[in-house]
């Protein structure tokens, strides 16, 4: 593996671990907040945002969005935009499933694998 | 039943949200970046007037929008439901990225369009919240502390 191909493939893994802690942990938080229309209904708009803000497990999902977000920028600074985009995007589907079911105990049966593949696919085809 | 195993017309409707948000919010942030030209590093200024600029400053919007709706969906969906359930984002990225920005879209992104498609169409024709309810009664309201009974807080039982 030459060192240009190991560097790229680096900073895809950055990206597209750091997406994955970020769904998870923000779709972790959202679970434990409960059902925000609900609160909405109850406490208002600003309750609902409040108990979504003071959660632990956002606060952490959204430092980690943040850094997959730098990762990216960082990315596209050396590589070209239609390599690393449809790249990181395309595999961050297949690992946040993975990550869904082993984390989250997300019931992902071969529907949502399917699903997850055929959407992977089609976004790595729009790079060309 | 509870409320979060059943997708209404409303959540639906909260779907469609995220995929119009993120889809245009990304397109008017390109449209508005195009207009300004290349943004150097050492002049970080640029980037402030940037936001200011018509187009930027919706795609922020928008883009703010589609977070709080996706935040919603995540609250009553599964992340495997959600994100390809929402990944027609795409789709309209490239019929904007046509008909709107002119750009060229070959026929092998007209084959990643019909992929996606595909995927939507299988995930939204499933469950959309796997069940954790057997282990915590009622979903919590404003003390995440109290409810700290999540997937990721509890012991693997699968």
């Amino acid at each position: 593996m030459t060192s240009a191909l190991l560097a790229t493939s680096a900073m895809i893994a950055a990206i597209v671990i750091s997406a994955t802690a970020g769904d998870i942990l923000t779709a972790s938080a959202m679970r434990q907040v409960g059902d925000l229309d609900v609160i909405r209904q109850r406490s208002g708009i600003l309750g609902a945002a409040g108990a979504v803000v003071t959660n632990g497990r956002f606060g952490l999902g959204v430092i980690c969005l943040a850094l997959s977000f730098f990762s990216l920028l960082f990315a596209f600074s050396h590589r070209d935009l239609s390599l690393i985009g449809p790249a990181a995007t395309s595999l961050t589907f297949v690992t946040n499933a993975l990550a869904a079911k082993f984390f989250l105990h997300e019931n992902v049966d071969r529907r949502r694998w399917t699903a997850a593949l055929f959407v992977c696919v089609g976004v790595a085809l729009l790079a060309f | 039943m509870n409320s979060r195993h059943s997708m209404t017309f409303r959540r639906y409707l909260v779907l469609g949200v995220i995929t119009i948000t993120a889809s245009c919010g990304d397109t008017f942030l390109a449209r508005g970046m195009k207009s300004l030209g290349p943004v150097s590093l050492a002049h970080p200024g640029a980037l402030i007037h940037a936001i200011f600029s018509p187009w930027v400053a919706s795609g922020i919007v928008l883009l703010i929008g589609f977070f709080a709706s996706y935040l919603t969906a995540l609250s009553w969906a599964d992340l495997t439901y959600v994100l390809p359930a929402s990944s027609l984002g795409y789709v309209i990225m490239t019929l904007l990225a046509k008909f709107w920005l002119h750009e060229h879209v070959s026929p092998l992104r007209w084959l990643g369009v019909v992929f996606i498609t595909a995927g939507v169409g299988f995930v939204t024709r499933g469950p959309s919240y796997t069940d954790h309810s057997h282990h915590h009664a009622t979903p919590a309201a404003h003390s995440p502390s109290e409810t700290n009974t999540e997937p990721m807080a509890e012991e693997a039982h699968r």
